[in-house]
């Protein structure tokens, strides 16, 4: 299929996904909250994993560090350190983020720095074709699981609320408005953001369609209080349905990067610092 | 123990538990020795735990230059009873061993002229045990004729912030060392050793190990972010940086694995850091795929691999060369890499600094591949030559119409930053076109396949040729690499034959040209290295395509000695 757009986000080249897959969706959600926010091309980068979401970046006209399977959020940690004047949105699937990844998941709210961390969320392997995924529903039968998935399926939002995360989101991108509306907040937000994105795969997932998620998901009220981490962990843990919106802010938790000393005084990254050549000398001096 | 007083050369060493406090005294020790004006040698052996057992220090006091370990034992002082089973195998009759009575009196049958020294008791009247070791200190300071007011002015440095009174307490029992070693001299059980010649020039040296020699070379080299997981014995050179941060703006990250570790340092890269990685074989093992996609992203990246024995967890705190095949070939698919393997501590320093300009010039990762035995020795030393060295970015602004892959003669494209010009900069792990879009087409993979091999003859192109020592006409020529540089070449020295050659390799991948002439002048090729196969043996003979006639190989975990070599070069000659 054809990109067809003419922002300045929009890139002419072919886009590998199926028909109908969500992520359509969510690539227009992208493209038109980036431009609403005035964002700059140059000031963005979108890094991504490996599976059909960590193509994402490569069909918009953004600049992209486009990693190995399962190791996004470290890279999107590296560059952010480096240099904190960079807006970084990180991007991948379940499987990548909640399984090859697991352990830079937990870890990377634990640092907490200030990223967008968008995960696509479709219950399902898309690129290896159609194997469970770690949110799999129990019972969910492939070629793999033949009598059915075995194993709990990994609550992503809940894990991220007991780590005290500062943004957890929960998105669906059968709807445009409402998902634009979650993903402004994440970028605003000082701090990691993650956005569960609920997005079907038309392919190999027959169960969680875009119906079943429409019937299975809810928003949260307007007078829900996100800021409750027990509400929170019981909203995400506890509903029959899926909860949408943003499920729990915890905003003053220390931002990773502006934790690191050698930024309390100078802002300027990395790339435009070099040695003091005068402070080697006098710690060659403490060697004699 | 006339011999000993002859000696241009004394080996000594210390002998106790993990949390004995060996290191402080081997510290004060070597320092003072070398503002005595004598030349010092250090290396450590511990086991992998952090109290108990029995690790050694052993030091060599010269009139000349030394640097390397030597197994001979000249003066033993066992600060436990398991000291002398430990040693054994190395004290002769000529060994003095000084020490309690019950660390002196076991294993009666190893032969030693045993002082005993109640060093417990004398440190009772300057305060209690704890000042044992300071006792132990000042006896061996006088009998090895360093100055007295220069350990004192080290022990007020050492204990300053620990307040007056326990720098007091160092002083009397350094004192009462002092005192004790005037006491055996007057009774004749002892000999003060003059034979060892003070040199001015050696007072101003610096004294520095392996581990500080990296860090000081990554900090010269620009280094501004570094992620590690702590792992044996590379953990020394991410805690001298930690430690170093603030003032050299460095960020400093443990992380929570290898391979968050390699993955974060590759996204710094991207944003213009200049990153340093550093593990062990082990935590290597999980920075594979990383490293491969160093190559695919064409990011710069120092990597640091200090080596101990495997397989698996191994022994942690040992010494070998067994990972040279892993690093040579860690990571999926053909990418070009550049392997330094310091043979010094000047080297060390050198290397890794030159290290980052390279991976920036270059675009490859870039490793520094040592081993226990370099990181945990040092010695004296007259200098660094660090202000003449450049860091270099290789960094361009770039233009709105970049491309971060673009094709060039030498396989090298531009580098861009992100935030930095007007253009977009992209890395990926695909395979991708010049922009970094994702390709399938078999002719622009085979350009990228093409740009990543000019790239590696870019690099083999500029590799340092290996260093050699001897004259144009020899029979055997000895080939090495990495940490036993000095090991070998006093074990030749000692040997003193004219037919030998010696060629050491401080770049192991590629290699240089050169040496295809070198090891077709030689007749007979002898390879020495710390591991059971002959890793870079077989490296040779597939570059050279010369066979190796003879290896020298050890890989009992602990490092070759200066004696150990020269016995086994002596019989590998008569064998071939």
């Amino acid at each position: 299929m054809l990109n067809s757009g003419k922002g300045k986000w929009d890139l002419d080249i072919e886009i590998h996904w199926c028909p109908g897959c969500g992520n359509y969706n969510a690539l227009r959600i992208m493209k038109e909250t980036l431009s609403e926010l005035n964002l700059k091309q140059k000031e963005v980068v979108l890094v991504s994993g490996i599976g059909q979401a960590g193509k994402f970046p490569h069909f918009m006209n953004a600049q992209s560090f486009n990693g190995l399977h399962g190791r996004y959020l470290s890279n999107a940690l590296g560059m952010k350190a480096a240099n904190p004047e960079l807006t970084v949105i990180a991007m991948s699937g379940d499987g990548c983020t909640y399984s090859e990844g697991g352990n830079h998941f937990i870890h990377t709210i634990r640092y907490n720095p200030d990223i967008v961390n968008i995960v696509h969320n479709n219950q399902v392997y898309g690129l290896t074709k159609g194997q469970a995924s770690p949110t799999s529903q129990l019972g969910f039968k492939t070629p793999v699981q033949i009598n059915g998935v075995i194993i709990e399926p990994f609550n992503a939002p809940a894990v991220a609320i007991s780590l005290r995360a500062s943004f957890v989101a929960r998105a669906f991108t059968g709807d445009i408005d409402k998902t634009k509306e979650i993903l402004k907040k994440a970028i605003k937000h000082k701090g990691y953001a993650l956005i569960d994105l609920l997005c079907p795969c038309v392919t190999f997932n027959r169960v969680n369609t875009f119906q079943w998620y429409k019937e299975n998901s809810y928003y949260l009220d307007d007078d829900y209080d996100p800021y409750d981490q027990v509400n929170a962990l019981k909203t995400a843990t506890q509903s029959k349905k899926l909860p949408l919106g943003i499920i729990y802010l915890n905003p003053n938790r220390p931002i990773y990067e502006e934790s690191i000393q050698i930024y309390k005084k100078d802002k300027r990254p990395l790339y435009l610092r070099d040695l003091d050549l005068d402070k080697f000398e006098s710690l060659m001096e403490s060697f004699k | 123990m006339e011999n000993i007083t002859k000696k241009k050369d004394i080996s000594l060493v210390l002998c106790g538990a993990a949390g004995q406090g060996i290191q402080t005294v081997e510290e004060l020790l070597t320092k003072t020795l070398k503002k005595s004006g004598y030349n010092v040698f250090a290396t450590r052996e511990y086991m992998s735990r952090v109290r108990g057992g029995v690790n050694s220090t052993s030091i060599r006091i010269s009139s000349d230059n030394v640097r390397a370990y030597s197994e001979r034992i000249d003066f033993l002082f066992p600060l436990n009873e398991l000291a002398i089973p430990h040693l054994r195998k190395n004290l002769t009759s000529q060994s003095i061993i000084i020490g309690e009575k019950d660390f002196i009196d076991v294993n009666s049958d190893v032969p030693g002229i045993r002082i005993e020294v109640p060093f417990i008791e004398i440190s009772k009247d300057v305060g209690g045990k704890v000042y044992a070791n300071i006792v132990v200190l000042g006896l061996i300071c006088n009998i090895l004729n360093a100055d007295k007011s220069i350990l004192h002015n080290l022990l007020e440095e050492n204990f300053e912030s620990k307040g007056s009174e326990i720098v007091q307490n160092n002083l009397n029992a350094a004192d009462k060392g002092f005192e004790k070693a005037h006491q055996l001299i007057d009774e004749g059980k002892l000999t003060r050793v003059q034979s060892i010649k003070a040199n001015e020039d050696v007072i101003n040296d610096y004294i520095i190990d392996g581990t500080q020699a990296i860090a000081l070379g990554a900090i010269a080299g620009g280094v501004n972010y570094v992620t590690f997981y702590p792992m044996a014995p590379s953990t020394g050179i991410g805690t001298f940086l930690a430690q170093h941060s603030p003032e050299f703006s460095i960020i400093v990250d443990q992380s929570e694995d290898e391979i968050s570790v390699i993955n974060k340092a590759l996204g710094a890269s991207y944003a213009g850091a200049r990153a340093l990685v550093s593990t062990s074989g082990g935590g290597f093992s999980l920075m594979g795929e990383g490293v491969s996609l160093a190559g695919m992203s064409e990011l710069p990246l120092v990597i640091i691999v200090g080596q101990r024995p495997g397989p698996a967890t191994g022994m942690p705190t040992r010494t070998a060369q067994e990972d040279l095949n892993l690093v040579l070939h860690a990571g999926a698919g053909y990418f070009p890499r550049v392997i330094f393997a310091p043979n010094s501590i000047e080297e060390a320093f050198a290397l890794t600094q030159n290290a980052f300009n390279l991976t920036q010039e270059y675009q490859v990762p870039v490793f520094i591949l040592t081993d226990q035995y370099l990181v945990d020795s040092y010695y004296n030393l007259k200098e660094l030559n660090y202000e003449h060295l450049k860091r270099e970015n290789f960094i361009i602004k770039t233009e709105r119409d970049y491309e971060r892959y673009k094709f060039t003669e030498t396989g090298v494209s531009p580098r861009g930053i992100p935030g930095f010009g007007e253009g977009l900069v992209d890395a990926d792990s695909h395979t991708h076109t010049e922009s970094g879009d994702i390709t399938e087409d078999p002719d622009l993979r085979m350009q990228t396949v093409e740009k990543r091999l000019k790239k590696f003859s870019l690099i083999k192109d500029n590799a340092l040729p290996p260093e050699y020592f001897g004259s144009e006409n020899i029979k055997y020529l000895i080939i090495s690499w990495g940490s036993s540089f000095y090991l070998i070449q006093e074990a030749i020295e000692i040997i003193n034959r004219s037919d030998i050659g010696f060629l050491h390799f401080r770049q192991i991948y590629p290699l240089n040209e050169v040496t295809n002439e070198y090891v077709a002048k030689a007749e007979k090729l002898i390879v020495i290295e710390s591991n059971p196969t002959g890793q870079f043996a077989k490296l040779i003979e597939l570059e050279t395509h010369q066979k190796i006639d003879y290896q020298i190989l050890k890989s009992s975990g602990y490092t070759f000695s200066v004696e150990e070599l020269s016995n086994r070069i002596k019989k590998a000659i008569e064998m071939i």
